[in-house]
């Protein structure tokens, strides 16, 4: 078993806001082994934002930690001043930010920037800084790097700001990487540059990557682990083999359903249908109920407790319940099953 | 034979012309669509798809090339009223929902702008009708016609635009990236959205997007754009199975999908582009319906790369 690296217990937390208390994480779990890159789903407002931002002791003001810890090589990251928080953001944990064209200092050179946060934590001169920041730079792939050092951020294209990013996170060489959408801003081509470039560092570096994205197809490329969120509550949590291909909850179905693949051949795409709700007042039960063509009569009165369904894989549904009904799941996702049997048969 | 309601021929479109920093946004591209049928232009940012939409709807003037939609010359139209009415016939769905309607206007009157200019409803009654209308038609209540832009999510603000397009009765739609801001369950909700319409109200529709496994899905279709050319157009099966030009195959090779298995093996196919070969290249068809953008030598390479991927 890897080591732990990272350990989010039970954590609650909340937002006051003129029109009351929106509930955005509700009772989050996971754990974060080293070298292994967790991915986290969902859709706007499902709570991997804030989830990761309380990762990096970067919530808002009107936020509050209702319960729950998030240990950090053993110690609460929540507990910390932030004082003591500057020492780990930037150096153990670090993160590339999804708008590469607005988390860049305009009036500031790249050399600079890249070099900034290891100047502050290791204490070195600014040559040296920049001399390192150099280095990465030309790792990360900027062209004639020793030549655009003092370069400013808009004389670069958006997939090389997005380079620079990654550079400024990864010059202390942090235990965890939070990559939030890194890729979303960009086309598709760059964008299987700078997935390749993370790859390729990760393995150089032993460290361990949560990747927050709404795309499955960058999931599927990326991901040891998946988490689902929905409504500010992890749904369904395993291995990428395990959610792509034995998926159990119904809105990890819809999402896998709703993108077209390229075999696909049904003329309508399978859509969720409505919004999710809102989390002033999170709905009583499961917060997918009413969304959810395979709800239960239970599913709008209680929330689904997770079921397992292999020691790497649970999801909270109710559909798992061992006296729930079977329930035939959407073309798309028996065709994945399918392919999940196929494989644990050859494997035995 | 099927009637071809748009036709597109070397098309030009330039900015700054004459100075340092010409661009050449759209250079040369000719392509035609079919009525009642969904063209799909794909390409990155700075490709020119988007340029080319707004192009044939008149919103820039064109450096050179032909525009005829429904017969008529585009490009001639020269009063008010031939503007008005070619605007009515095409209509346009634009990327991003949160700057494409006004924020201090009530939906009701972002909707009935079109029908307000036009004159199509002869009372306030009929034009309120209409309107609620539309909003059932695109799946909003019609009760919401009295809120503002900023009392609805995303996807609802995609569905406001493309009632506002509906309301003139278009024959043409022009969907200038419509779902990319949205999120994956919404984008599905659009899509099958847009199909029904299309189905409902014979509409054709040019689908500019940069996502390709979308555009796959929703076009009859798919031309391929690279630095303001059109590189290769066929049926979106010849592009996605027999897609022959190197740029339509690394483009296709980038795409990541939601399956593990393939994302391992997916090899991406880089593209090269030599500015130094300048040799004259055109639209050269090198089997029925599929065009690809090359020289006589090349078209010939071509046809042979394309039997060899049919007979895999």
């Amino acid at each position: 078993m890897m080591k732990k690296i990272l350990e989010v217990k039970d954590l609650k937390i909340s937002f006051e806001t003129y029109a009351g208390k929106v509930q955005a994480i509700r009772n989050v779990d996971f754990d974060l082994h080293q070298g292994e890159t967790l991915a986290i789903v969902g859709e706007s407002g499902s709570g991997k934002s804030v989830t990761t931002r309380s990762i990096m002791g970067l919530l808002a003001n009107n936020a509050i930690v209702e319960s729950g810890e998030i240990l950090f090589n053993g110690s609460d990251i929540l507990k910390k001043s932030e004082k003591e928080m500057q020492k780990i953001r930037g150096k153990e944990i670090a993160m590339i930010f999804q708008d590469p064209m607005t988390s860049l200092d305009p009036t500031m050179t790249i050399g600079k920037q890249v070099a900034e946060s290891l100047i502050k934590h290791n204490k070195i001169s600014k040559k040296e800084g920049l001399a390192q920041a150099l280095e990465l730079l030309k790792l990360v792939g900027i062209p004639n790097a020793e030549k655009r050092l003092n370069n400013y951020p808009h004389q670069f294209s958006g997939g090389q700001r997005q380079r620079i990013v990654i550079a400024i996170a990864l010059i202390c060489y942090p235990h965890i990487l939070i990559a939030d959408e890194p890729t979303t801003a960009l086309d598709v081509t760059i964008q299987a540059q700078i997935l390749e470039l993370l790859k390729e560092i990760q393995e150089k570096m032993n460290s361990s990557i949560i990747f927050i994205t709404h795309d499955l197809g960058v999931v599927a490329n990326v991901a040891d682990r998946v988490a689902v969120m929905y409504a500010g509550k992890i749904v369904e949590i395993g291995t990428a083999e395990e959610i792509f291909y034995n998926p159990q909850h119904p809105y990890t179905w819809g999402l896998l359903g709703s993108m077209p693949t390229l075999e696909g051949t049904s003329d309508r795409l399978y859509a969720i249908p409505g919004t999710p709700p809102d989390l002033l007042e999170p709905p009583l039960g499961d917060a997918f109920y009413a969304r959810n063509e395979f709800a239960l009569k239970i599913d709008a009165e209680e929330q689904p407790p997770f079921f397992e369904v292999s020691s790497t894989h649970k999801a909270a549904t109710w559909l798992l319940a061992p006296q729930a009904p079977k329930v035939t799941p959407p073309e798309e996702i028996q065709i994945r099953w399918a392919k999940f049997k196929e494989k644990q048969q050859s494997r035995a | 034979m099927r009637k071809v309601l748009l036709e597109v021929e070397g098309l030009k479109q330039y900015f700054n012309v004459g100075r340092k920093d010409e661009v050449k946004a759209v250079d040369d591209i000719t392509f035609h669509i079919y009525e009642g049928e969904t063209f799909g232009l794909v390409g990155e940012s700075g490709s020119g798809k988007s340029t080319t939409g707004r192009t044939v709807i008149r919103l820039n003037h064109p450096t050179g090339g032909k525009v005829v939609f429904d017969g008529k010359d585009v490009m001639s139209l020269k009063s008010k009223k031939e503007m008005k009415n070619f605007r009515r016939d095409v209509q346009m769905i634009f990327q991003d929902p949160y700057a494409s309607l006004n924020p201090r206007m009530k939906v009701r009157d972002i909707i009935a702008e079109g029908i307000d200019v036009n004159g199509l409803a002869k009372t306030e009654t009929e034009r309120n009708d209409r309107v609620n209308e539309l909003l059932k038609t695109v799946g909003l209540n019609p009760n919401h016609g009295t809120r503002y832009p900023h009392e609805f999510s995303g996807g609802q603000r995609q569905r406001i635009g493309i009632a506002r397009a509906l309301a003139v009765d278009p024959k043409f739609i022009i969907c200038d990236e419509p779902i990319s801001a949205l999120d994956v369950s919404i984008q599905a909700q659009v899509v099958n959205l847009l199909q029904d319409l299309q189905k409902e109200h014979q509409l054709t529709y040019l689908f500019i997007a940069h996502d390709l496994s979308m555009v796959k899905h929703i076009s009859d279709r798919i031309g391929v754009m690279h630095h303001g050319k059109l590189l290769e157009v066929g049926s979106s099966d010849d592009i996605y199975y027999h897609g022959v030009h190197p740029y339509t195959e690394s483009l296709l090779s980038a795409i990541p999908l939601p399956d593990p298995d393939y994302e391992r093996t997916r090899k991406r196919i880089k593209y090269v582009d030599d500015s130094t070969d300048t040799r004259p290249r055109k639209m050269q068809e090198i089997a029925e319906g599929h065009y690809v953008y090359a020289t006589d030598e090349e078209k010939v390479i071509y046809q042979e790369k394309l039997q060899q991927k049919k007979n895999k």
